[in-house]
């Protein structure tokens, strides 16, 4: 059926494995990130990402060459500003409005070749076949990453201070996150642009967050409701002809919206 | 053998002094209860010697402790509202700095967040959520917590806070029991029993001075008599 013919073109079959893997590592990376406050970064991170991208056009240099070390550098420099306790998140949402402008003429400079839809909502059908593989290892690194620090970074988001005073570097967990988040927002853009891959990393876990009580439950909803989002999404897409990212990130908020009634409905009783 | 000692430091915060120029010495295997009223300055002390906050002056000198020997209380965690969490997770997460395996906890810490969970009479709940529990049931966790991280060194912040009579007196019961299998105890308190029962020594904080000395001395001092005047134990 629909899915066995995706699967019979090499482009559908290749799009449908890279944004599996990518759902699956932007939903536990969301957890952390939700539970650190951290979602507006997220979104500067991806703002960051596309006027990166916009640059490497005009100046035609490699977009992951340009992008990976710019966002990296960026979510260093996010993560500072938001410990600070007043303004941080105002000269965030600075930082990302800017970096969409800056990027914003760098493509209408750039002219014809490029594609300012593409950057913002991202061309996941268009994804070459080295793309898809740098895609590929790039999530599935992130992805080793988070498992096997998985406690570690538990323990320093739950309570850094007690952490810190038993001996875990909280620090370098905190910066694990901050390169891991930086990756995974530019592979992520790819498939769904910038304006819609930070949606990627909160909504599974502010839907999982709805109906489990406990972190390693809300890991496991987030990561299935990531995954199960995506694919009804792009199937949908498929099937209705829409553009992919956005009805993946619609398929997310009606789960959303489901998880949300059944914590009502579960607080209730 | 001495654990940890600070000479002529100042404690307190960016340019806010709170303890100027004071030394102290802790003694391996010592029980020592942190006294002062309010706002003088001993959970500042405490997170001073976790390396939470910096000395303002002078540094600290540890013998043989390493980070990850050491059971700590806050007074206040700063653990968000919201954050999914079973009772578990967190009594696990206080023998992470040992942990060496990766993705699971092995066999026999698991064990061990249970018995610990059980002195606490909070068995039967480690698979519920943290942040459905009550206030006094979330400071016993967390001393669970304390406990699983402790190796040498226990330091508790006000571990009473929020404890009824009978599990407040448990809890007392374990730190003196730890102390006895040689694990040194540092607790800030304002109750007068430990001080009077388990304490070996005393540090009393006060209007920015400090005073270290043996339980004994202490008593006869003019701010010991007051101290148990204060408590109700005024036998003069
Ligand atoms: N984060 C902070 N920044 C600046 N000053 C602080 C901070 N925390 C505490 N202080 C100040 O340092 C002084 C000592 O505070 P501290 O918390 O050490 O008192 P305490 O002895 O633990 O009191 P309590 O018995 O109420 O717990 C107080 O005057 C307080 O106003
Ligand atoms: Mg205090």
């Amino acid at each position: 059926m629909i899915i066995a013919e995706i699967l019979s073109y090499g482009f559908l079959a290749r799009a449908l494995a890279v944004g599996f893997l990518i759902s699956l590592t932007a939903s536990l990376l969301g957890v952390s990130l939700v539970l650190r406050r951290y979602s507006m970064i997220g979104d500067g991170l991806s703002h960051v990402g596309f006027g990166a991208l916009g640059i490497a056009a005009v100046l035609s240099i490699s977009p992951m060459a340009v992008t990976i070390p710019v966002v990296v550098a960026a979510a260093f420099l996010l993560l500072r500003m938001s410990e600070r306790d007043t303004g941080g998140d105002s000269a965030i949402a600075l930082i990302s409005s800017s970096a969409l402008a800056i990027g914003v003429i760098a493509v209408s400079l750039g002219g014809v070749n490029t594609d300012l839809n593409a950057f913002l909502f991202g061309s996941i059908l268009s994804v070459s076949r080295s793309d898809a593989i740098i895609s590929a290892i790039a999530a599935s690194v992130t992805l080793a990453a988070y498992l096997v620090f998985y406690h570690q970074i538990y323990a320093s988001t739950f309570d850094p201070a007690f952490a810190r005073a038993t001996g875990i570097r909280c620090e370098r967990y905190t910066s694990l996150l901050a390169v891991l988040s930086a990756v995974m927002i530019v592979v992520g853009m790819r498939m769904l642009g910038s304006l819609l891959i930070s949606s990627l990393m909160i909504f599974p876990a502010m839907a999982a967050m709805r109906v489990a009580r406990t972190y390693f439950s809300v890991s496991i909803i987030a990561a299935a409701e990531s995954v199960i989002a995506f694919i009804i999404g792009f199937i949908a897409s498929y099937a209705f002809s829409l553009p992919t990212g956005a009805s993946i990130v619609v398929t997310h908020m009606a789960f959303f919206c489901i998880a949300y009634a059944a914590g009502r409905i579960r607080s209730r009783l | 053998m001495t654990l940890m000692q600070g000479r002529d430091i100042t404690i307190g915060y960016e340019g806010d002094v709170v303890i100027p120029d004071f030394t102290f010495t802790v003694e391996q295997g010592d029980y020592i209860c942190i006294v002062g009223e309010n706002g003088s300055g001993k959970s500042t002390f405490v997170k001073t010697i976790l390396g939470l906050i910096e000395p303002l002056k002078g540094r600290i000198a540890y013998n043989g402790l390493r980070g990850n020997e050491i059971g700590y209380l806050p007074q206040r965690p700063l653990i968000q509202r919201d954050f999914p969490s079973s009772v578990m997770e967190v009594v696990l997460s206080g023998c992470l700095n040992r942990h060496r395996g990766m993705f699971r906890y092995a066999p026999h810490e698991k064990e061990k967040a249970l018995s610990v969970l059980k002195r606490l009479g909070m068995d039967g709940r480690a698979g519920d959520s943290y942040q459905e529990l009550s206030g006094g049931q979330q400071q016993r966790v967390l001393l669970a917590r304390a406990l699983m991280a402790t190796e040498k060194l226990l330091l508790l912040d006000e571990p009473a806070a929020g404890l009824d009579p009978r599990t407040s007196s448990q809890m007392y019961g374990i730190v003196s029991s730890l102390n006895s299998q040689g694990i040194t105890i540092l607790m800030v308190t304002h109750d007068i029993h430990p001080v009077l029962n388990d304490a070996k020594t005393v540090f009393h904080f006060s209007h920015r001075s400090f005073y270290q000395g043996s339980k004994d001395d202490y008593f006869h001092t003019e701010m010991g008599r007051v101290f148990l005047k204060e408590a109700g134990h005024d036998h003069s």
